[in-house]
């Protein structure tokens, strides 16, 4: 029983699962704080968890980065045989629209701070001052932006709810190994 | 050539020597009351990054009384309330009113009383005393400049810097900065 960090033709790596179950729950805990934050009474503490809403937000960015990188220069292991025409068609693109939503989520996020007329600057976890992009600040902007953040994070939990029903469809219903290797790294097969 | 120069560069410096310089005490010596028309009270707070973030108080009181022989037995009494601060931003004057910082509701007012006067120079002085906001106490200091005296009229630049952190606002630090700069120009009448 060998494991790697690296995928192996058949099974994930180290690197590929820890970095997909901590961006999975980042995703989600991010969802769940900006719902919950902009729903507060105390102004204090919705301040404190928008900041802490940038701050994972830029982790996010950072981490998912990696993980587009990570997989393109890795092998993917194929599908189970098991898996229909049908899924093997769209589950790619499933997961394609995962990585885009991952990556404009925090960047229509960006976008908004950075054309907020309240001029908040941005540093994550209270590290480093992040620039803004650079995009003209005004209330319409920040309407837009705020709009677009909302809307994407809702159709980007979908995707979410999606893949983990698929991937619990494929565990409990199709008893096949596409949940499991993504918890267990490669150990050199099948 | 540099002699006429430099005549003329002193006599200007003569002119330049502040009215205010000339005032004696006695003249100024009395009781005033902070005029709202003539006065203004701002604050800088230092952003991450760069730049800063303005504001003013519009609503304050306060009365101003200068010892007659001994500038530092004066006493200056100032009241903020800080439900009239304002930034031009809608939704920062609601934040800063609010219980994030300066919960004007249950604190409507942020009090100065001055406990010592100490002379610093021909028109300026130190100021002392216990600074109240949010139901804390504490020393502050604050910088009196002599502005001007005419008829019954007095007028002072104040500055002073005070850490918001020990009034319990400190919100949104290290973004912003934990000193706030206070600039006032406080105008007393006479009476």
């Amino acid at each position: 029983m060998q494991t790697s960090i690296t995928n192996t033709p058949t099974r994930y790596g180290w690197a590929t699962i820890l970095l997909h179950w901590l961006i999975g729950v980042l995703f989600i805990g991010q969802f769940a704080l900006g719902f919950i934050m902009v729903r507060l009474t105390s102004q204090r503490t919705a301040f404190e968890l928008i900041q802490l809403h940038k701050s994972l937000g830029f982790l996010l960015l950072g981490l998912i980065t990696l993980r587009i990188a990570w997989r393109i220069g890795n092998a993917t292991p194929p599908l189970p045989a098991s898996v229909g025409a049908l899924e093997r068609r769209t589950a790619p693109l499933a997961h394609l629209a995962l990585y885009a939503f991952q990556i404009a989520l925090p960047l229509s996020g960006w976008a908004l701070v950075s054309v907020s007329t309240l001029e908040i600057p941005t540093m994550p976890f209270d590290l480093f001052v992040m620039p803004n992009l650079p995009l003209a600040e005004s209330d319409a902007a920040e309407s837009f932006w705020a709009a677009a953040h909302w809307y994407l994070a809702y159709v980007g939990i979908a995707l979410v709810a999606l893949h983990v029903a698929a991937a619990l469809r494929h565990h409990f219903v199709l008893r096949d190994s596409v949940l499991t290797r993504m918890i267990t790294p490669s150990s050199g097969g099948e | 050539m540099h002699a006429r120069i430099l005549g003329f560069a002193a006599f200007a410096a003569c002119l330049a020597v502040p009215a205010a310089a000339a005032v004696a005490l006695s003249d100024a010596a009395g009781s005033y009351t902070v005029s709202p028309a003539g006065s203004s009270i701002h604050f800088t707070i230092g952003k991450a990054g760069g730049g800063g973030f303005d504001g003013a108080f519009a609503r304050f009181k306060g009365t101003i009384r200068i010892d007659n022989g001994d500038v530092g037995r004066s006493k200056v009494d100032l009241t903020i309330y800080p439900e009239s601060v304002g930034t031009g931003q809608s939704r920062i004057d609601a934040f800063l009113r609010s219980d994030a910082v300066f919960d004007a509701a249950n604190s409507p007012e942020i009090q100065f009383r001055s406990t010592s006067v100490t002379r610093t120079g021909d028109t300026s002085a130190l100021v002392t005393g216990r600074l109240t906001a949010r139901g804390k106490t504490f020393a502050e200091k604050f910088t009196a400049e002599l502005d001007g005296l005419k008829g019954g009229t007095i007028k002072f630049h104040v500055t002073g810097k005070v850490l918001r952190s020990r009034y319990g606002m400190d919100v949104g630090t290290p973004l912003y900065s934990n000193v706030v700069d206070f600039d006032m120009t406080l105008t007393g009448k006479r009476g």
